[in-house]
């Protein structure tokens, strides 16, 4: 595998990310609260398609038609049972109530699944690929992948840029007591800014089933990766987010060049090395504030 | 008729008491002016009115109708809007933006966009920048703006002339008026009294949680004002 082909590969990876990244950055710009089980959802999405897929003999993007609106309902229900009662009470509650949540849903896939990996199967997809010439090819299932983020990405920023919720999504996110004056419900809001992030991690989470294995322990990794994206990419930045994840899985596929153990640690050096060089991230929207 | 019947209105901050059994109506069509120092409970007095404090629910009556702490925006729905004090204006929205939030709810009405556009044309002209570029007085004019999109049957105004030149905060009550001739009840709070009090019909002036006097412009004196403003 030559260097050009590595970072073809890790800049295909970086669509995987930012789809994990996407729903997590969306919660935090609006409600400024962190959903630390966001990972665990993903993975909840996951299980919940190979159950689908192998029950039923579904094709799996037939199980992800079924999987995303049953997550992005339970993000609605998340949102408006539990969630919003932590409103008004300060960052902590938030933080440790979706703590707790996460392992709430890992011990819940432990006892439902046991503690085997499993694969959403991918139905041959999974080894297609399309060369591209010069001995460079891509797999097309990473490619799809990408394409998808970008696809979400697009949809997401319409949705925030040219549609009157979309407006009350800013609105909210610049000053929640003003948006309020306007008549904009704040809890409404939120429950959709949720149902949106859990249907968009469980893209996230299904696809990343039908790239690799996964077992019930597998979604911190995913939040911290989705994290350091969003860090990377800047807070409030949806192409940021696309960004951080490409400089991300780069990262991650140069080191795992250099050395099979080193892909991983090179993700988190880089990460640091942009919080220590530029903390807001390279896309960081700059507001005013008076 | 009275459009806003507030009886006994009490309002807190966690332990600390801003208002002590504020009592005062408004009439439909009427513009009112309450006027009083910094901390006197002005700002309290019309937060508490649009839903963004909790207080007794019948401390506050719309049309006949008890809505003491309901929340913001079904009294928005109600036709109370509450033009902010310090104008927050949306940094991440353009003006155009800022107005269209303001018709959040889609209450119908005569405010449309083009009927803020005539009455502030400078907002026309720069209705695709973001809100917070403009100057202290166009960002005022944004902020009435945004507030009439919601089409108000009652329109409470906190502080228009805050931080603005004397000929600006003139222009801004000139347009005003011919607002509130319209038939609009308005609710408008200052510190400076200068200007409101041309406009308003009533003035209730308030000094430590309490309305320490009220009565028409033309009938109350300098020196009784600002011994009701200052507790002198």
């Amino acid at each position: 595998m030559g260097w050009l082909d590595t970072v073809v590969q890790g800049l295909l990876l970086g669509g995987l990310y930012a789809l994990f990244a996407t729903g997590l950055s969306l919660i935090f710009g609006v409600m400024r609260i962190v959903n630390l089980a966001h990972g665990d959802f993903s993975i909840l999405a996951a299980f919940l398609a190979v159950m689908l897929v192998d029950a039923l003999a579904l094709h799996w993007l037939l199980a992800l038609a079924v999987v995303v609106p049953l997550m992005a309902l339970l993000g609605y229900l998340l949102q408006r049972l539990v969630l919003n009662r932590l409103l008004g009470r300060g960052i902590l509650p938030p933080i440790l109530v979706t703590f707790g949540l996460s392992i709430i849903i890992q011990n819940a896939l432990l006892e439902a699944f046991s503690a085997d990996s499993r694969r959403v199967n991918p139905g041959g997809i999974d080894t297609a690929s399309l060369a591209l010439g010069g001995g460079l090819a891509v797999g097309w299932f990473s490619l799809i992948t990408l394409l998808v983020a970008i696809l979400v990405l697009i949809g997401l920023q319409l949705f925030i840029g040219r549609t009157r919720r979309g407006r009350a999504f800013r609105a909210t996110a610049d000053d929640q007591a003003t948006a309020a004056l306007m008549g904009i419900d704040d809890r409404g809001l939120y429950a959709l800014a949720m149902a949106l992030s859990l249907g968009i991690v469980a893209i996230a989470g299904i696809f990343l089933g039908v790239r690799t294995t996964f077992a019930f322990g597998s979604g911190p990794d995913r939040l911290l990766f989705a994290f350091e994206a969003v860090i990377i990419g800047g807070l409030g930045s949806l192409w940021g987010t696309l960004v951080g994840g490409a400089i991300l899985g780069v990262a991650q596929t140069v080191g795992a060049k250099l050395s099979p153990g080193w892909g991983i640690l090179t993700g988190h050096l880089v990460f640091l090395g942009v919080l220590l060089v530029r903390p807001q991230g390279l896309f960081a929207r700059q507001r005013r504030r008076d | 008729m009275s459009r806003l019947v507030v009886r006994q209105l009490d309002a807190f901050y966690g332990d600390f008491q801003a208002l002590f059994g504020i009592s005062l109506e408004v009439a439909e069509g009427e513009t009112v002016a309450i006027i009083g120092a910094n901390g006197s409970g002005k700002s309290t007095f019309l937060k508490a009115v649009a839903g963004a404090l909790p207080v007794a629910r019948t401390a506050v009556e719309l049309d006949g109708v008890a809505v003491g702490g309901r929340p913001a925006h079904e009294l928005v729905d109600r036709g109370v809007t509450l033009v902010p004090e310090g104008r927050r204006i949306f940094p991440s929205l353009t003006v155009e933006e800022n107005l269209r939030v303001g018709a959040y709810r889609g209450r119908s009405g005569r405010w449309t966009l083009d009927r803020v556009y005539t009455l502030f044309p400078r907002l026309a002209e720069r209705k695709r920048q973001p809100g917070t570029n403009l100057s202290g007085g166009e960002q005022q004019m944004l902020a009435i703006g945004r507030g009439l999109m919601a089409n108000p049957q009652l329109l409470l105004i906190d502080e228009i002339s805050l931080g603005l030149a004397p000929v600006v905060i003139k222009q801004l009550y000139d347009v005003l008026a011919t607002v509130t001739a319209e038939g609009i009840t308005t609710v408008l709070v200052e510190q400076d009294m200068s200007q409101v009090l041309r406009i308003a019909r009533r003035v209730f002036c308030f000094r430590q949680g309490i309305v320490s006097l009220s009565g028409r412009p033309g009938e109350l004196s300098r020196g009784e004002i600002a011994a009701a403003y200052f507790g002198t």
